[in-house]
Protein backbone atom coordinates (compact mmCIF):
# COMPACT_ATOMS: atom_id res chain seq x y z
CA UNK A 1 0.00 0.00 0.00
CA UNK A 2 1.74 3.51 -1.04
CA UNK A 3 0.77 5.95 1.87
CA UNK A 4 -0.59 9.59 0.61
CA UNK A 5 2.31 12.46 1.58
CA UNK A 6 0.35 14.34 3.74
CA UNK A 7 0.14 17.65 2.32
CA UNK A 8 0.49 19.17 6.23
CA UNK A 9 3.33 17.90 8.68
CA UNK A 10 1.69 15.34 11.11
CA UNK A 11 1.14 16.41 14.62
CA UNK A 12 1.35 12.56 15.74
CA UNK A 13 3.78 10.27 13.81
CA UNK A 14 4.15 6.98 15.07
CA UNK A 15 7.04 4.98 13.89
CA UNK A 16 7.93 0.98 14.46
CA UNK A 17 5.19 1.15 17.09
CA UNK A 18 5.50 -2.26 18.83
CA UNK A 19 3.72 -2.85 22.21
CA UNK A 20 4.20 -6.75 24.16
CA UNK A 21 2.07 -8.11 26.57
CA UNK A 22 5.11 -10.65 28.41
CA UNK A 23 5.68 -13.01 25.08
CA UNK A 24 3.21 -12.18 22.90
CA UNK A 25 2.71 -8.56 20.88
CA UNK A 26 -0.09 -7.03 20.43
CA UNK A 27 1.11 -4.48 18.50
CA UNK A 28 3.74 -5.17 15.77
CA UNK A 29 5.48 -2.60 14.32
CA UNK A 30 2.95 -0.03 13.32
CA UNK A 31 3.82 3.28 11.32
CA UNK A 32 0.79 6.10 11.28
CA UNK A 33 0.39 9.65 11.43
CA UNK A 34 -2.30 12.51 11.94
CA UNK A 35 -2.02 15.42 10.36
CA UNK A 36 -2.85 18.88 12.11
CA UNK A 37 -6.43 19.52 11.66
CA UNK A 38 -7.21 15.64 10.65
CA UNK A 39 -8.96 12.88 11.29
CA UNK A 40 -7.45 9.55 11.00
CA UNK A 41 -9.14 6.41 11.76
CA UNK A 42 -8.26 3.00 12.86
CA UNK A 43 -10.91 0.52 12.09
CA UNK A 44 -10.63 -3.10 12.46
CA UNK A 45 -11.91 -6.15 13.97
CA UNK A 46 -11.92 -6.76 18.12
CA UNK A 47 -8.75 -8.36 19.18
CA UNK A 48 -6.88 -6.54 16.51
CA UNK A 49 -4.73 -4.30 19.31
CA UNK A 50 -6.64 -0.98 18.51
CA UNK A 51 -7.35 0.10 22.05
CA UNK A 52 -3.54 -1.42 22.99
CA UNK A 53 -2.40 1.02 20.40
CA UNK A 54 -3.86 3.74 21.58
CA UNK A 55 -3.40 2.91 25.18
CA UNK A 56 0.49 3.24 24.42
CA UNK A 57 -0.04 6.16 22.59
CA UNK A 58 -1.09 7.37 25.56
CA UNK A 59 1.53 6.13 27.77
CA UNK A 60 -0.61 3.89 29.68
CA UNK A 61 1.50 1.19 28.72
CA UNK A 62 5.26 0.77 27.68
CA UNK A 63 5.92 0.59 24.67
CA UNK A 64 9.10 0.19 21.91
CA UNK A 65 9.18 2.63 19.18
CA UNK A 66 9.32 6.26 18.41
CA UNK A 67 6.43 8.25 19.12
CA UNK A 68 6.92 12.00 17.77
CA UNK A 69 4.51 14.66 18.99
CA UNK A 70 4.78 18.10 16.76
CA UNK A 71 8.53 17.47 15.96
CA UNK A 72 9.39 16.08 19.59
CA UNK A 73 10.35 12.80 19.57
CA UNK A 74 10.02 10.74 22.19
CA UNK A 75 10.09 6.42 23.36
CA UNK A 76 7.49 4.96 25.43
CA UNK A 77 6.26 8.40 26.96
CA UNK A 78 4.38 8.99 30.12
CA UNK A 79 0.61 9.62 30.44
CA UNK A 80 2.13 13.36 31.80
CA UNK A 81 4.57 13.79 28.97
CA UNK A 82 1.55 13.37 26.76
CA UNK A 83 -0.90 15.68 28.40
CA UNK A 84 1.30 17.73 28.68
CA UNK A 85 2.07 17.20 24.60
CA UNK A 86 -1.76 17.98 24.37
CA UNK A 87 -3.27 14.88 23.70
CA UNK A 88 -6.86 13.57 25.33
CA UNK A 89 -7.74 10.22 25.18
CA UNK A 90 -11.10 9.29 25.74
CA UNK A 91 -11.16 5.44 26.81
CA UNK A 92 -13.33 3.14 25.62
CA UNK A 93 -14.80 2.98 29.40
CA UNK A 94 -14.87 6.42 29.20
CA UNK A 95 -13.23 6.69 32.88
CA UNK A 96 -16.22 9.38 34.56
CA UNK A 97 -15.93 10.58 38.03
CA UNK A 98 -19.23 8.65 38.12
CA UNK A 99 -20.19 10.44 41.82
CA UNK A 100 -19.66 13.48 41.27
CA UNK A 101 -21.48 16.38 39.13
CA UNK A 102 -21.74 16.65 35.75
CA UNK A 103 -20.07 20.20 35.94
CA UNK A 104 -17.07 18.24 38.12
CA UNK A 105 -16.32 16.09 35.84
CA UNK A 106 -15.84 19.63 33.12
CA UNK A 107 -13.89 21.63 35.44
CA UNK A 108 -11.52 18.68 36.20
CA UNK A 109 -11.46 18.29 32.55
CA UNK A 110 -9.08 21.32 32.58
CA UNK A 111 -7.14 20.36 35.34
CA UNK A 112 -3.81 20.09 33.30
CA UNK A 113 -3.83 24.04 32.29
CA UNK A 114 -4.98 25.14 35.38
CA UNK A 115 -1.48 27.23 35.85
CA UNK A 116 -2.19 27.68 32.29
CA UNK A 117 -2.32 32.03 32.35
CA UNK A 118 -3.84 31.72 29.02
CA UNK A 119 -6.56 29.41 30.43
CA UNK A 120 -9.76 30.29 30.85
CA UNK A 121 -11.69 27.84 32.41
CA UNK A 122 -15.26 29.74 32.57
CA UNK A 123 -14.80 29.97 28.81
CA UNK A 124 -13.95 26.66 28.05
CA UNK A 125 -16.64 25.62 29.77
CA UNK A 126 -19.36 28.14 28.31
CA UNK A 127 -17.98 26.64 24.62
CA UNK A 128 -18.30 22.94 26.11
CA UNK A 129 -21.99 23.60 26.68
CA UNK A 130 -22.69 25.33 23.87
CA UNK A 131 -21.30 23.07 21.51
CA UNK A 132 -23.34 19.84 24.25
CA UNK A 133 -26.49 21.87 25.44
CA UNK A 134 -27.41 18.33 26.90
CA UNK A 135 -24.54 18.56 29.23
CA UNK A 136 -25.69 22.29 30.67
CA UNK A 137 -29.32 20.69 30.91
CA UNK A 138 -27.83 18.22 33.24
CA UNK A 139 -24.63 20.02 34.93
CA UNK A 140 -25.94 19.31 38.66
CA UNK A 141 -26.21 15.56 37.88
CA UNK A 142 -24.39 12.69 38.60
CA UNK A 143 -22.19 11.03 36.04
CA UNK A 144 -22.90 8.21 36.96
CA UNK A 145 -26.60 8.83 36.52
CA UNK A 146 -26.11 9.84 32.66
CA UNK A 147 -27.30 7.80 29.71
CA UNK A 148 -25.03 6.25 27.57
CA UNK A 149 -25.01 8.84 24.91
CA UNK A 150 -24.79 11.68 27.66
CA UNK A 151 -21.70 10.08 29.08
CA UNK A 152 -20.04 9.78 25.58
CA UNK A 153 -21.06 13.64 25.28
CA UNK A 154 -19.65 13.79 28.91
CA UNK A 155 -16.39 12.04 28.32
CA UNK A 156 -15.94 14.34 24.68
CA UNK A 157 -16.67 17.65 26.79
CA UNK A 158 -14.28 16.80 29.40
CA UNK A 159 -11.53 15.82 27.21
CA UNK A 160 -12.32 19.25 25.17
CA UNK A 161 -12.14 20.84 28.49
CA UNK A 162 -8.42 20.83 28.17
CA UNK A 163 -8.22 22.28 24.74
CA UNK A 164 -6.07 19.54 23.34
CA UNK A 165 -4.56 19.44 20.09
CA UNK A 166 -5.28 15.80 19.61
CA UNK A 167 -8.09 13.80 20.54
CA UNK A 168 -7.65 10.23 20.89
CA UNK A 169 -11.06 8.21 20.57
CA UNK A 170 -11.37 5.08 21.82
CA UNK A 171 -14.90 3.15 20.23
CA UNK A 172 -17.15 6.72 21.17
CA UNK A 173 -20.13 4.58 19.63
CA UNK A 174 -19.05 1.79 21.10
CA UNK A 175 -22.69 0.51 23.19
CA UNK A 176 -24.87 3.54 21.86
CA UNK A 177 -27.96 3.66 20.21
CA UNK A 178 -28.25 4.05 16.40
CA UNK A 179 -29.33 7.20 16.55
CA UNK A 180 -27.12 8.46 19.43
CA UNK A 181 -24.14 6.93 17.33
CA UNK A 182 -25.55 9.45 14.98
CA UNK A 183 -25.13 12.24 16.99
CA UNK A 184 -20.96 11.11 18.13
CA UNK A 185 -20.25 10.91 14.57
CA UNK A 186 -22.40 14.32 13.54
CA UNK A 187 -19.84 15.86 16.67
CA UNK A 188 -16.74 14.33 15.38
CA UNK A 189 -17.13 16.22 11.96
CA UNK A 190 -17.79 18.90 14.08
CA UNK A 191 -14.47 18.92 16.43
CA UNK A 192 -12.79 18.47 12.70
CA UNK A 193 -14.25 21.57 11.61
CA UNK A 194 -12.95 24.01 14.49
CA UNK A 195 -9.64 22.85 14.07
CA UNK A 196 -9.46 19.74 16.56
CA UNK A 197 -7.16 17.06 14.82
CA UNK A 198 -8.68 13.37 15.74
CA UNK A 199 -7.28 9.90 15.91
CA UNK A 200 -10.32 7.33 16.06
CA UNK A 201 -10.58 4.27 16.77
CA UNK A 202 -13.62 2.23 16.01
CA UNK A 203 -15.29 -0.83 14.85
CA UNK A 204 -17.96 0.36 13.10
CA UNK A 205 -16.40 0.95 10.22
CA UNK A 206 -19.05 2.49 7.53
CA UNK A 207 -19.32 5.33 9.52
CA UNK A 208 -15.52 6.16 10.35
CA UNK A 209 -14.54 5.55 6.89
CA UNK A 210 -17.12 8.52 6.17
CA UNK A 211 -15.95 10.69 9.12
CA UNK A 212 -12.01 10.28 7.91
CA UNK A 213 -9.45 11.68 5.97
CA UNK A 214 -7.45 9.18 5.89
CA UNK A 215 -7.20 5.21 7.14
CA UNK A 216 -5.64 2.39 8.68
CA UNK A 217 -6.73 -0.77 8.63
CA UNK A 218 -5.73 -3.24 12.10
CA UNK A 219 -5.86 -7.19 11.88
CA UNK A 220 -3.59 -9.23 14.39
CA UNK A 221 -1.79 -6.24 15.36
CA UNK A 222 -0.45 -5.34 12.30
CA UNK A 223 -1.38 -1.97 9.84
CA UNK A 224 -2.99 -4.38 6.81
CA UNK A 225 -4.07 -1.63 4.93
CA UNK A 226 -4.17 1.84 4.21
CA UNK A 227 -4.90 4.91 2.48
CA UNK A 228 -7.75 7.72 1.90
CA UNK A 229 -10.64 6.85 4.00
CA UNK A 230 -12.74 7.50 0.61
CA UNK A 231 -10.65 5.03 -1.19
CA UNK A 232 -10.81 2.60 1.13
CA UNK A 233 -14.40 2.68 1.89
CA UNK A 234 -14.77 1.39 -2.22
CA UNK A 235 -11.53 -0.95 -2.21
CA UNK A 236 -13.45 -4.58 -2.45
CA UNK A 237 -11.15 -5.67 0.08
CA UNK A 238 -12.52 -3.85 2.59
CA UNK A 239 -16.11 -3.58 1.14
CA UNK A 240 -16.39 -7.57 1.54
CA UNK A 241 -14.32 -7.63 4.82
CA UNK A 242 -15.87 -4.80 6.97
CA UNK A 243 -18.29 -3.38 5.19
CA UNK A 244 -19.83 -5.77 2.57
CA UNK A 245 -21.94 -8.08 4.55
CA UNK A 246 -23.94 -5.38 5.62
CA UNK A 247 -26.49 -6.47 8.46
CA UNK A 248 -29.68 -4.80 9.21
CA UNK A 249 -28.18 -3.47 12.35
CA UNK A 250 -25.47 -2.03 10.65
CA UNK A 251 -26.96 0.06 8.06
CA UNK A 252 -29.63 1.38 10.94
CA UNK A 253 -25.78 2.49 12.72
CA UNK A 254 -24.88 4.60 9.97
CA UNK A 255 -28.39 5.54 8.29
CA UNK B 1 -25.14 4.16 88.02
CA UNK B 2 -26.93 7.37 88.25
CA UNK B 3 -26.94 10.50 85.81
CA UNK B 4 -24.18 11.65 87.02
CA UNK B 5 -22.06 9.18 86.17
CA UNK B 6 -23.82 8.63 82.48
CA UNK B 7 -22.98 12.48 81.94
CA UNK B 8 -19.76 11.92 82.51
CA UNK B 9 -18.90 8.69 80.38
CA UNK B 10 -21.41 10.30 77.78
CA UNK B 11 -19.06 13.03 77.54
CA UNK B 12 -15.63 10.75 77.36
CA UNK B 13 -17.53 8.62 75.18
CA UNK B 14 -17.87 11.56 72.51
CA UNK B 15 -14.58 12.90 73.37
CA UNK B 16 -13.27 10.11 72.38
CA UNK B 17 -15.65 9.06 69.81
CA UNK B 18 -15.12 12.55 67.98
CA UNK B 19 -10.98 12.19 67.34
CA UNK B 20 -11.72 8.49 66.12
CA UNK B 21 -14.34 9.83 63.60
CA UNK B 22 -11.40 12.30 62.55
CA UNK B 23 -8.76 9.22 62.24
CA UNK B 24 -11.86 7.02 60.40
CA UNK B 25 -12.20 10.25 57.61
CA UNK B 26 -8.24 10.46 57.34
CA UNK B 27 -8.10 6.57 56.57
CA UNK B 28 -10.99 6.27 54.41
CA UNK B 29 -9.28 9.45 52.74
CA UNK B 30 -5.80 7.81 51.99
CA UNK B 31 -7.42 4.16 51.17
CA UNK B 32 -9.94 5.86 48.61
CA UNK B 33 -7.06 8.18 46.95
CA UNK B 34 -4.30 5.53 47.29
CA UNK B 35 -5.41 2.32 48.28
CA UNK B 36 -3.17 2.25 50.64
CA UNK B 37 -4.78 1.44 54.20
CA UNK B 38 -2.56 3.73 56.87
CA UNK B 39 -1.97 1.13 59.15
CA UNK B 40 0.99 4.09 60.48
CA UNK B 41 -2.06 6.57 60.85
CA UNK B 42 -1.88 6.23 64.63
CA UNK B 43 1.93 7.17 65.01
CA UNK B 44 1.07 10.61 63.71
CA UNK B 45 -1.09 10.84 66.83
CA UNK B 46 1.21 9.45 69.12
CA UNK B 47 3.79 11.22 68.03
CA UNK B 48 1.99 14.43 68.16
CA UNK B 49 1.04 13.62 71.60
CA UNK B 50 4.53 12.73 73.05
CA UNK B 51 5.87 16.09 71.26
CA UNK B 52 3.82 17.84 72.83
CA UNK B 53 4.53 15.92 76.40
CA UNK B 54 8.22 16.68 75.84
CA UNK B 55 8.06 20.02 74.78
CA UNK B 56 6.03 20.83 78.14
CA UNK B 57 8.10 18.96 80.59
CA UNK B 58 11.11 20.12 79.19
CA UNK B 59 12.74 16.84 77.66
CA UNK B 60 14.64 16.98 74.48
CA UNK B 61 12.93 16.96 70.94
CA UNK B 62 14.11 14.15 68.83
CA UNK B 63 11.52 13.67 66.46
CA UNK B 64 13.11 16.72 63.96
CA UNK B 65 16.04 14.03 63.04
CA UNK B 66 13.94 11.59 62.05
CA UNK B 67 11.77 14.32 59.66
CA UNK B 68 15.00 15.51 58.46
CA UNK B 69 16.76 12.43 58.11
CA UNK B 70 13.20 10.95 55.72
CA UNK B 71 13.41 14.89 54.16
CA UNK B 72 17.11 14.14 53.04
CA UNK B 73 16.46 10.33 52.12
CA UNK B 74 13.38 12.19 49.74
CA UNK B 75 15.12 14.24 48.09
CA UNK B 76 18.58 12.59 47.16
CA UNK B 77 15.61 9.79 45.93
CA UNK B 78 14.11 12.74 43.49
CA UNK B 79 17.37 13.99 42.92
CA UNK B 80 18.66 10.46 41.61
CA UNK B 81 15.14 10.13 39.56
CA UNK B 82 15.81 13.42 37.69
CA UNK B 83 19.58 12.06 36.85
CA UNK B 84 18.28 8.96 35.84
CA UNK B 85 16.09 10.57 33.13
CA UNK B 86 18.91 12.73 31.75
CA UNK B 87 17.10 16.03 32.67
CA UNK B 88 13.86 14.90 30.90
CA UNK B 89 11.84 14.44 33.96
CA UNK B 90 11.20 18.05 35.90
CA UNK B 91 12.50 18.46 39.33
CA UNK B 92 9.36 17.57 41.38
CA UNK B 93 7.62 20.15 43.25
CA UNK B 94 7.50 19.87 47.22
CA UNK B 95 9.88 17.55 48.14
CA UNK B 96 12.78 20.69 48.62
CA UNK B 97 10.15 22.86 50.72
CA UNK B 98 9.64 19.92 52.93
CA UNK B 99 13.47 19.85 53.42
CA UNK B 100 13.48 23.41 54.44
CA UNK B 101 10.97 22.94 56.41
CA UNK B 102 12.04 19.61 58.37
CA UNK B 103 15.63 21.77 58.69
CA UNK B 104 13.79 24.54 60.48
CA UNK B 105 11.90 22.53 62.52
CA UNK B 106 14.73 20.91 63.73
CA UNK B 107 16.73 23.76 64.12
CA UNK B 108 14.02 25.51 66.40
CA UNK B 109 13.42 22.20 68.83
CA UNK B 110 16.71 22.91 69.90
CA UNK B 111 17.14 26.39 70.50
CA UNK B 112 13.96 27.32 71.48
CA UNK B 113 13.38 27.02 75.36
CA UNK B 114 10.60 24.58 74.34
CA UNK B 115 8.85 24.80 77.97
CA UNK B 116 8.60 28.44 77.81
CA UNK B 117 6.97 29.37 74.31
CA UNK B 118 3.69 28.41 75.47
CA UNK B 119 0.88 26.28 74.60
CA UNK B 120 -0.07 27.68 70.96
CA UNK B 121 3.26 27.80 69.91
CA UNK B 122 3.91 24.27 71.22
CA UNK B 123 1.30 23.24 68.98
CA UNK B 124 2.50 25.46 66.10
CA UNK B 125 5.78 23.47 66.26
CA UNK B 126 4.05 19.98 66.47
CA UNK B 127 1.98 20.19 63.56
CA UNK B 128 5.14 21.72 61.70
CA UNK B 129 7.21 18.45 63.28
CA UNK B 130 4.77 15.86 62.33
CA UNK B 131 3.40 17.12 59.24
CA UNK B 132 5.54 16.77 56.68
CA UNK B 133 6.28 12.97 57.78
CA UNK B 134 2.99 12.09 56.03
CA UNK B 135 4.28 13.50 52.64
CA UNK B 136 7.64 12.27 53.20
CA UNK B 137 6.90 8.56 54.26
CA UNK B 138 4.92 8.23 50.98
CA UNK B 139 7.28 10.24 48.79
CA UNK B 140 9.84 7.35 50.35
CA UNK B 141 8.17 4.01 51.01
CA UNK B 142 4.82 4.49 48.66
CA UNK B 143 5.52 6.05 46.01
CA UNK B 144 7.58 3.89 43.98
CA UNK B 145 5.37 0.97 44.23
CA UNK B 146 1.75 3.18 44.07
CA UNK B 147 0.77 1.25 41.36
CA UNK B 148 1.62 -2.15 43.06
CA UNK B 149 -1.14 -4.73 44.22
CA UNK B 150 -2.79 -3.31 47.35
CA UNK B 151 -1.65 -6.80 49.37
CA UNK B 152 2.03 -5.65 48.78
CA UNK B 153 1.07 -2.28 49.67
CA UNK B 154 -1.01 -3.55 53.12
CA UNK B 155 2.57 -5.17 53.77
CA UNK B 156 4.95 -1.94 53.36
CA UNK B 157 2.48 -0.14 55.22
CA UNK B 158 2.30 -2.74 58.19
CA UNK B 159 6.62 -2.66 58.04
CA UNK B 160 6.49 1.03 58.04
CA UNK B 161 4.18 1.16 61.09
CA UNK B 162 6.86 -1.48 62.80
CA UNK B 163 9.44 0.74 62.23
CA UNK B 164 7.77 4.04 63.30
CA UNK B 165 7.01 2.49 66.61
CA UNK B 166 10.41 1.10 67.04
CA UNK B 167 11.93 4.84 66.32
CA UNK B 168 8.98 6.43 68.88
CA UNK B 169 10.94 4.03 71.39
CA UNK B 170 14.03 5.14 70.42
CA UNK B 171 12.93 8.82 70.41
CA UNK B 172 10.36 9.27 73.43
CA UNK B 173 11.47 6.58 75.92
CA UNK B 174 9.10 4.25 77.10
CA UNK B 175 7.71 6.58 79.54
CA UNK B 176 4.16 7.45 78.82
CA UNK B 177 3.41 11.86 78.48
CA UNK B 178 0.30 13.64 78.75
CA UNK B 179 -0.39 17.48 78.69
CA UNK B 180 -1.75 20.29 80.27
CA UNK B 181 -5.29 20.79 79.39
CA UNK B 182 -5.72 23.93 76.92
CA UNK B 183 -8.07 25.27 79.66
CA UNK B 184 -8.85 23.86 82.89
CA UNK B 185 -12.65 26.05 82.81
CA UNK B 186 -15.67 23.55 83.55
CA UNK B 187 -19.64 24.20 82.59
CA UNK B 188 -22.55 23.24 84.82
CA UNK B 189 -25.32 22.44 82.64
CA UNK B 190 -27.97 20.87 84.31
CA UNK B 191 -26.68 17.85 86.19
CA UNK B 192 -23.51 17.19 84.61
CA UNK B 193 -19.95 18.98 84.26
CA UNK B 194 -18.65 19.17 81.28
CA UNK B 195 -15.35 19.99 81.00
CA UNK B 196 -13.42 22.57 78.72
CA UNK B 197 -11.66 20.47 76.96
CA UNK B 198 -14.33 18.26 75.80
CA UNK B 199 -15.67 20.68 74.15
CA UNK B 200 -12.24 21.63 73.28
CA UNK B 201 -12.41 18.57 71.06
CA UNK B 202 -15.82 18.93 69.91
CA UNK B 203 -15.38 22.33 68.54
CA UNK B 204 -11.82 21.69 66.70
CA UNK B 205 -13.40 18.25 65.17
CA UNK B 206 -16.66 20.08 63.77
CA UNK B 207 -14.12 23.17 62.42
CA UNK B 208 -11.53 20.36 60.74
CA UNK B 209 -14.70 18.71 59.34
CA UNK B 210 -16.32 21.62 58.10
CA UNK B 211 -12.64 22.87 56.14
CA UNK B 212 -12.42 19.01 54.89
CA UNK B 213 -16.13 19.86 53.45
CA UNK B 214 -15.51 23.25 52.22
CA UNK B 215 -11.59 21.67 50.39
CA UNK B 216 -13.15 18.60 48.95
CA UNK B 217 -16.37 20.78 47.73
CA UNK B 218 -15.15 23.62 46.72
CA UNK B 219 -11.87 23.54 46.09
CA UNK B 220 -9.81 22.71 42.51
CA UNK B 221 -7.62 20.41 44.50
CA UNK B 222 -10.30 18.88 46.89
CA UNK B 223 -12.05 17.66 43.79
CA UNK B 224 -8.89 16.47 42.09
CA UNK B 225 -8.12 14.48 45.25
CA UNK B 226 -11.74 13.00 45.04
CA UNK B 227 -11.38 12.52 41.31
CA UNK B 228 -8.28 10.17 41.72
CA UNK B 229 -10.35 8.53 44.67
CA UNK B 230 -13.59 8.12 42.10
CA UNK B 231 -11.45 7.22 38.97
CA UNK B 232 -7.61 6.67 39.15
CA UNK B 233 -7.65 6.49 35.51
CA UNK B 234 -9.66 9.27 34.64
CA UNK B 235 -8.23 11.21 36.72
CA UNK B 236 -4.65 10.63 35.23
CA UNK B 237 -5.97 11.26 32.01
CA UNK B 238 -7.27 14.83 32.59
CA UNK B 239 -3.70 15.28 34.35
CA UNK B 240 -4.08 14.82 38.06
CA UNK B 241 -0.87 13.23 38.79
CA UNK B 242 -1.12 10.57 41.50
CA UNK B 243 1.89 11.30 43.26
CA UNK B 244 0.50 14.08 43.79
CA UNK B 245 -2.39 13.13 44.52
CA UNK B 246 -0.55 10.35 46.91
CA UNK B 247 1.57 12.93 48.87
CA UNK B 248 -1.65 15.22 49.25
CA UNK B 249 -3.86 12.59 51.19
CA UNK B 250 -1.02 11.34 53.11
CA UNK B 251 0.12 15.23 53.93
CA UNK B 252 -3.77 15.51 54.80
CA UNK B 253 -3.82 12.37 57.17
CA UNK B 254 -1.03 13.74 58.83
CA UNK B 255 -2.38 16.44 59.52
CA UNK B 256 -5.79 14.83 60.71
CA UNK B 257 -3.64 12.46 62.91
CA UNK B 258 -1.61 15.98 64.50
CA UNK B 259 -4.28 17.68 65.68
CA UNK B 260 -5.94 14.93 66.95
CA UNK B 261 -3.19 13.59 69.38
CA UNK B 262 -2.77 17.28 70.30
CA UNK B 263 -6.66 17.15 71.22
CA UNK B 264 -6.43 13.95 73.27
CA UNK B 265 -3.06 14.55 74.55
CA UNK B 266 -4.32 16.38 77.64
CA UNK B 267 -7.33 13.82 78.29
CA UNK B 268 -5.35 10.01 77.90
CA UNK B 269 -1.95 9.18 79.08
CA UNK B 270 -0.25 8.17 75.12
CA UNK B 271 2.87 5.91 74.86
CA UNK B 272 4.93 5.45 71.82
CA UNK B 273 2.70 2.71 70.74
CA UNK B 274 -0.56 4.03 71.89
CA UNK B 275 -1.07 5.01 68.02
CA UNK B 276 -2.14 1.65 66.68
CA UNK B 277 -4.99 1.11 68.92
CA UNK B 278 -6.49 4.54 69.23
CA UNK B 279 -6.36 4.40 64.92
CA UNK B 280 -7.55 0.95 64.99
CA UNK B 281 -10.42 2.35 66.43
CA UNK B 282 -10.88 4.60 63.75
CA UNK B 283 -10.46 1.99 61.28
CA UNK B 284 -13.28 0.02 62.94
CA UNK B 285 -15.84 3.20 61.96
CA UNK B 286 -14.32 3.50 58.74
CA UNK B 287 -14.66 -0.49 58.31
CA UNK B 288 -18.50 0.00 59.45
CA UNK B 289 -18.86 2.86 56.62
CA UNK B 290 -17.64 0.26 54.38
CA UNK B 291 -14.18 2.41 53.91
CA UNK B 292 -16.46 4.79 51.94
CA UNK B 293 -19.42 6.17 53.37
CA UNK B 294 -18.26 8.94 55.74
CA UNK B 295 -21.43 10.05 57.61
CA UNK B 296 -21.75 6.31 58.73
CA UNK B 297 -18.30 5.79 59.60
CA UNK B 298 -18.65 9.01 61.62
CA UNK B 299 -21.50 7.53 63.58
CA UNK B 300 -19.84 4.14 63.97
CA UNK B 301 -16.42 5.94 65.41
CA UNK B 302 -19.19 8.01 67.90
CA UNK B 303 -20.57 4.29 68.69
CA UNK B 304 -17.43 3.04 69.47
CA UNK B 305 -15.89 6.00 71.47
CA UNK B 306 -19.11 5.07 74.10
CA UNK B 307 -18.85 2.26 73.93
CA UNK B 308 -15.30 2.02 75.03
CA UNK B 309 -16.57 4.82 77.73
CA UNK B 310 -18.94 2.54 78.61
CA UNK B 311 -17.39 -0.68 78.96
CA UNK B 312 -14.48 1.10 80.87
CA UNK B 313 -16.51 1.66 83.63
CA UNK B 314 -18.33 -1.49 83.88
CA UNK B 315 -15.25 -3.91 82.95
CA UNK B 316 -12.34 -2.44 82.42
CA UNK B 317 -9.90 -4.94 81.72
CA UNK B 318 -12.22 -6.08 78.93
CA UNK B 319 -12.89 -2.75 76.87
CA UNK B 320 -10.60 -3.27 74.02
CA UNK B 321 -12.48 -6.94 73.61
CA UNK B 322 -15.44 -4.83 74.22
CA UNK B 323 -15.42 -2.54 71.38
CA UNK B 324 -13.60 -5.25 69.09
CA UNK B 325 -16.04 -7.59 69.75
CA UNK B 326 -18.56 -5.52 68.49
CA UNK B 327 -17.17 -5.40 65.26
CA UNK B 328 -18.40 -9.11 64.35
CA UNK B 329 -21.50 -8.53 63.94
CA UNK B 330 -21.09 -5.27 61.98
CA UNK B 331 -18.90 -7.39 59.40
CA UNK B 332 -21.57 -10.22 59.69
CA UNK B 333 -24.62 -7.60 58.71
CA UNK B 334 -22.11 -5.88 56.37
CA UNK B 335 -21.30 -9.33 54.22
CA UNK B 336 -24.79 -10.02 54.57
CA UNK B 337 -26.57 -7.12 53.18
CA UNK B 338 -23.48 -6.48 50.64
CA UNK B 339 -24.94 -6.67 47.27
CA UNK B 340 -21.98 -6.95 44.22
CA UNK B 341 -21.82 -3.21 43.09
CA UNK B 342 -21.38 -3.56 39.25
CA UNK B 343 -17.95 -0.93 38.36
CA UNK B 344 -18.62 1.88 36.92
CA UNK B 345 -19.71 0.29 32.77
Amino acid sequence: MTALAPTTPPLLSVRDLSVSYGPIEAVSGISLDVPEGHIATVIGPNGAGKTTLLSALMGILPSRGAITVDGVETSSPTIARMIAAGIALVPEQRALFATMTVEDNLVLGGFRRHRDPHYDADETLRDVYGRFPRLWERHRQLAGTLSGGERQMLALGRALMGKPRLLMLDEPSLGLAPLVVRDVFQIIAELKRTGVSILLVEQNARAALKVADHAYVLELGRVAMEGPAAELADDPRIVAAYLGKTSRHQEMLTA
Amino acid sequence: MNMQIVMLLGQDGVTNGAVYALLALSIMLVFSVTRILLIPQGEFVAFAALTMAAMQSGRAVQLGWLVFALAVVATLMDAAKVWRSKGREPWPHGTLGLLAVAALALVLTKVLPLDRIGMFAQALLTIALVVPLGPLLYRVFFQAIAAAHSLVLLIVSIAVHVALVGTGLLMFGPEGGKTEPFSDAFFEIGPAMIASQTLWVIAATLALMGGLWVFFGKTLYGRALQATAVNRLGAELVGISPDLAGRASFTLAAAIGVLSGILIAPITTIYYDSGFIISLKGFVGAIIGGLTSFPVAALGALFIGQAEAFSTFWASSYKEVIVFTLLLPVLVWRSLAHTRVEDEE
